[in-house]
Parts: C-alpha cells; structure tokens; sequence
C-alpha cells in the first residue's frame, strides 16, 4: 500500500463546506434502526460544537426508497425533494444537510439532473405549486452528515474521552470503514475522497486514533442494495454479499465498523447474526461479533455519551467487548431501560452468537 | 535549395520527416524537448510483432538524421507566421525563420492514476506497459519479483467515457500480447492473463501473434474488463473482472498486475498549436485537413503534422506519415 498514493486522491476531492447554519433533515429508517444517531448528531452539531442546526418538523422522506426500488417515477421523487428545499426556503436557510446518504444521492442526483435540464427542473416547480402551492429554492450547498462530522472531526477530538484505542494493549483499534454506495459512487466529486478511496469516514478513524483497515472486499455492497433486500425471494444476494465483506475482513481481526449509510450497518450487524444461526460462525473474538456502528455513534463514544443513551443496546451484534477494549464504564443494569428507567424488555438470547 | 524546415518533434514521426526532407535537399530542423531524440521508441525494448529489437530501430533512424540540425532540451516558446514564413523563439533564446513547419510532437502516455480502480499508485504491484518494457530492458523493477501469476488489463484511459477517452489507442492489444508473450519468456512458470474488450489486431503478422501468444506461451485470453482492484494481507492484488464470455463474475489473485495506458494528446505544444490556429479533433488530437486527402495538412498553410500528434498509430504508420509528410513539404516548398 502506498499511503501517499490515497493521499493525493485525498487531495483532489475535497470539498470547502460552510462552517454553520444548516437545514437537517432526517432519514426515514435511520430512526427506527439506529435512534441514537441523529439525536447524537444534532446535539454534537448545537450544543458541542456551537452550531446552528435547524430541523423543520413538516420535512418528510425524500422518496428514495421508492425511487430506487422502481415503485414512484422520478419525478415524484423530484417533486418530493423540492417540497423539503421548500421547507428549507421557508425556514430561512440555504445549506442543506441529510441524515441519510441515499437521500444524499437523490438530492445530488436531481440537482444535477435539473443543471443539465432546466425544463425538467421548471416542471417540478409547477408540479410543487400545482400540489401544495409551495415553492422552492435549491441549496446553495448540499452537504451529507457526515461530512460535517468530517470537517469538526479534530474539534471532535479536542473533545474526545475515549480514544479509538485499546486500553489494555494501548494499540490503536483497527477499524473497517465502509461507505454507503449513494456518498460518492455515482458522483465522486461530491464525497470527501472521491469514489474509490473515501476518505470521510477514514478521516475521523484517524483524527480518533483507530487505524484504517483496507480488505479486499472493502468496496463491495454491505448486502442492503433496495431490490436485494426489498425483494424477499432475493435475500439471500443480500446475505452473500455481507458474508463475502466478513470473510474478506476477518484475517485483519477488526475491532469495530464504522458507517455513514442507513442501511449499511443495519445489515452488517443483523447478517451476522444470521449467519452465525446458519452456520455458528462469528466474526468477533470468543463468539461474538464484530460492532457495525454510524459515526453519529462512534463520534459520541469517544465523547464520552453513555453507551445506551446513543441506542447501542439497538444494535444485534453486542458492543459490550469494545466498550471494555476502549474503557467506556457503562451500566449493564440500564441497557434496556427507557427514558425515566422504563423497563424495554430483553431480547430473546441467539443460540450462536453471543448477546452480552 | 535550402529551405529551413522546423520540425517540432525528435521521436519517430520527426526524425523520420528530417532524414526524408535533407534527401530531398531542403533544411530540416529539429527542436525536442527532451535531452535525447528516439522518442518513446527509445523507451521500448522490443516492437511488435516479430520482437524486433527497438533500439536497431532507433539506431537506423539517429544514423538518418546525424548530420539535422537538432536542439535538445529545447522547446518553441513563440511562433509568427508572415509573408516570409515562420519566425520561432526556442526556450534558449535562439530564433528560427523556417518555410514550413512540420508538428511531429507525438502523444503523453494516459496516467494510469486517473482509473483510480486499478489502484496504480496506491497498491505496489500495480504497473504500467511503460514500466513494464523498462523492466524488459533493464531487468530491474522490484515490483516483478519471481511472479506466478500476472494480468494485463487493455484499453486503460481507452474506449472510456468515464474518463472522456472513446477512441480506440489501437496498439494496446498488440502490445499486450508482445508483453504477455515476454514475460512468459522471462517466468516461464507463471500463469499469464490478459483481460480485454475486443482484441483489435489488424497489422501484419498481429493475428499471428495473437495465436502464438495463446499456443506457445499458454496465455490466456479473458474476453472481459477488469472492474475493481485490491490488496490482500500479503500485498498481493485482489482483482475483479466478468469473464464476458462464459457470462460469470471472476475473482482472481495476481502478484503483478499491467495496465496498458493509452496514447492521449501531447498538451505540452497545445500553446504553440494555439498561436499558429491549429484545432483538436474530437478525440483531443491535431485536427488535420481530412482524414483522406489531407492527412498531413492543417487549417494553416505551410503547417504540418505527422504522427501520433492526430491520433493513436503504430510505429509503421507513423514512418508511413513521416515519410509522406516529407512529400507534401516538399511540394508546397516547390509550388510557392
């Protein structure tokens, strides 16, 4: 590997964003996958960082599910995107930030698309008017979360509790990162690294002191990919593709994933599970798994958030071990209570691969 | 009659227009940027398709041209054009007044960086053709070390919308399999692959190359472009392709992979072509006259091109624009 090589690329596509000030929206399924993460984001984003993030309580999905699996055309998903730039004019902002990186990918997708047709762009407008008397201005700039966690990663760091680092050995924790498709795949210049080399996500690793793990498969699909997933009789593509990423990894005997899709953790957290049923195989040391976290999560653990106030209990593969290996404290009494100690109720225990 | 005749241009297309031009009787001139003239010819080790030694070439045609007048290390920083001719500034200050201007600048080599898949500069047994036949002539690259199992990707930076390269490079293939062949020669254990779109071997003796390649060097032949490269623990490459063929995905492991980088326009005379009106095709080259009649010719009379400055050619056609460039040279300097 030749480091100055990544290095260079890391140089090229960069991206000078706005310091403050941002219109978020949210994903539709991150909420209900990972709910610690965009609540962790919006309070690192205001309350540590000082800035200003606003969030408009009508904003809605941008459609992109159904744009991807074939069920709305583009243009209704076009016409749902510029109802949430609506919002955004309304509210008085002009940079746009999305939870989500699929949602990232509609967004850059159509404003590109409207660059290059300006006709199909004035028929969205009337389609917006024509449906809810709304009109819209595009974002003078569109950024995806985690590029603002990107750019604030070494103001992150001057905050920063517990390092990506292993207590015990005081070795840095090897770290697969691994990108949603939607970041840069479709328009490298847009993610931070371009296509091929992201460095979004190996920019916080670094600045937190992990160490980046490059495995051949790092590159391939985490198994989500809409029709793979969303077409039953299609699952087990989306199975093989996440054991193939496992496979690939496991000589490296990473400590700790880190993502910045919706979808990307989800499956690299639940196919392990379902492969260690399948097989009674895990990934992990000693029978268990391998942590698939968002970066909202990450960022808040070496920040010292309580374990369970970021929904790590949310997550199948069990984040106990890495808490240890960084020296997190946490209460295993509270892992599964509510806000105000509300019992949540325990999942049942997988046979193979182990839940505590 | 001594015409002086600039040729902007020491590799083959220069060299060869200056030994024909002083036969004829006029003045040929030649500026080259570089400290040596041969061009990328002087580069190479062998040629294609018979494995003929390139430096007897390049010999054959210094020897033609010993008693040119020839700047090295030298570029043309400004060129006039009036009644009398062409009036040239060279980067040494020294001035030129020519009849004729002849563009034999030749092409860059694509960086292979730019097909960022390949991975050519961040994994190290990622090389080029270039670097390749450097290694075929000096047996030196610390990157081919006893190798089992080496790839060839074609049309790297060719007949690539993504990096805005339609056009065919036309002697990748060739090359490939005379590369393919060569390092069989030197590893006559490894296993061999060449990945490819089309094989487009339409020279003399190339399909008999081709056959060669695959019944005495056991090279295999996979009908299908590489997509993706990567390294394993053991710094070997991981590389993906479809074998387009038998219509299945593949995965392979390589200890070398090569990658065939096209020819592409040489920018550095784009100043200089600007300044005497010379366009670019659409594929980025020197636009001649036409493709048929003219192909020597340019937009601007008294200017003209020869070689790989129009588009990608083998080294035969590139003497056969050389030598016909002479011609027109000659005949324009007579009918003035």
């Amino acid at each position: 590997m030749i480091v100055e090589g990544k290095q260079k690329i890391w140089a090229d596509y960069q991206k000078d964003i706005p310091d403050d000030h941002y219109f978020y929206v949210r994903s539709c399924i991150r909420q209900a996958f990972w709910p610690g993460s965009e609540v962790t984001f919006l309070d690192i984003t205001r309350n540590k960082l000082g800035k200003d993030f606003y969030e408009n309580p009508y904003h809605t999905t941008c459609g992109g599910i159904a744009y991807h699996s074939d069920t709305i055309p583009q243009e209704t998903a076009m016409t749902i995107i510029a109802r949430q730039f609506a919002l955004m004019k309304e509210s008085g902002y002009e940079n746009y930030v999305c939870s989500c990186i699929t949602s990232f990918g509609c967004y850059t997708e159509t404003l590109e698309t409207w660059h290059e047709y300006p006709e199909l762009e004035a028929k969205i407008r009337q389609y917006l008017w024509d449906s809810c008397k709304k009109e819209f201005a595009k974002p003078k700039y569109l950024a995806h979360a985690s590029d603002i966690i990107y750019k604030f990663r070494f103001d992150i760091a001057k905050q920063m509790k517990f390092p990506l680092v292993n207590v015990k050995t005081g070795k840095p924790l090897k770290v697969v990162e691994h990108i949603g498709c939607h970041y840069s795949k479709m328009f490298p210049s847009k993610g931070f690294g371009g296509a091929e080399y992201p460095h979004v996500l190996v920019g916080m690793i670094e600045a937190w002191g992990g160490e980046v793990v490059d495995y051949p498969e790092r590159r391939h699909c985490c198994g989500f990919g809409f029709r793979q997933y969303f077409v039953q009789g299609n699952r087990g593509y989306s199975e093989s593709n996440t054991h193939k990423k496992f496979e690939s990894m496991e000589p490296y005997e990473p400590d700790l994933i880190i993502t910045n899709c919706p979808g990307c953790p989800y499956f690299l957290d639940r196919w392990q599970y379902v492969i260690a049923e399948q097989t009674g195989k895990t990934y992990g040391k000693n029978g268990y798994g391998i942590p698939a976290l968002t970066y909202e999560e990450v960022a808040g653990l070496v920040m010292g958030y309580d374990p369970w106030d970021l929904g790590l209990q949310m997550h199948q593969v069990a984040i106990e071990p890495l808490l240890e290996k960084m020296g997190i404290p946490y209460d295993p009494k509270k892992k599964y209570q509510g806000v105000n100690g509300k019992d949540l109720g325990q999942p049942m225990c997988p046979s193979c691969i182990k839940s505590v | 009659m001594k015409e002086n005749i600039l040729i902007i241009g020491g590799g083959a297309a220069g060299m060869e227009a200056a030994a024909q031009l002083q036969k004829m009787g006029l003045t040929p001139i030649i500026v080259e940027k570089s400290e040596n003239l041969g061009g990328h010819i002087a580069q190479w080790d062998r040629l294609f398709p018979a494995f003929h030694p390139a430096k007897d070439v390049v010999d054959q045609m210094l020897s033609q041209v010993k008693d040119v007048k020839t700047y090295l290390n030298t570029e043309v920083t400004d060129i006039q054009k009036d009644n009398n001719g062409f009036h040239a500034v060279l980067s040494n200050n020294e001035k030129i007044d020519a009849k004729a201007v002849i563009l034999a600048t030749g092409f860059d080599v694509f960086k292979a960086e730019r097909k960022q898949e390949y991975g050519y500069g961040i994994y190290n047994n990622v090389m080029t053709s270039v670097e390749l036949e450097k290694f075929f002539r000096t047996g030196k690259d610390e990157r081919i070390n006893n190798p089992k199992k080496i790839g060839f990707v074609h049309c790297v930076g060719a007949r690539d919308v993504k990096v805005c390269n339609t056009y065919c490079s036309k002697v990748c293939c060739t090359t490939a399999l005379k590369q393919a062949c060569e390092i069989k020669e030197v590893f006559p254990d490894a296993e061999v692959y060449t990945f490819y779109m089309d094989l487009r071997m339409f020279g003399p003796g190339y399909e008999d190359l081709y056959l060669k390649t695959q019944k005495d060097f056991d090279v295999k032949c996979v009908r299908g472009r590489v997509c993706e490269v990567s390294e394993d623990m053991d710094g070997k490459l991981v590389i993906k392709a479809e074998d387009t063929l038998f219509g299945k995905p593949l995965k392979m492991t390589l200890d070398v992979l090569v990658l065939m980088c096209s020819m592409e326009k040489n920018k550095s005379i784009d100043a200089i072509q600007q300044k005497l009106g010379i366009a670019n095709n659409s594929d980025g080259f020197m636009q001649n006259k036409d493709m048929y009649l003219g192909m020597n010719g340019t937009a601007q009379d008294g200017v003209f091109v020869a070689g790989a400055c129009t588009a990608p050619k083998s080294l035969p056609d590139t003497i056969g624009e050389a030598r016909s460039v002479a011609t027109q040279v000659f005949n324009y300097i007579n009918n003035k």
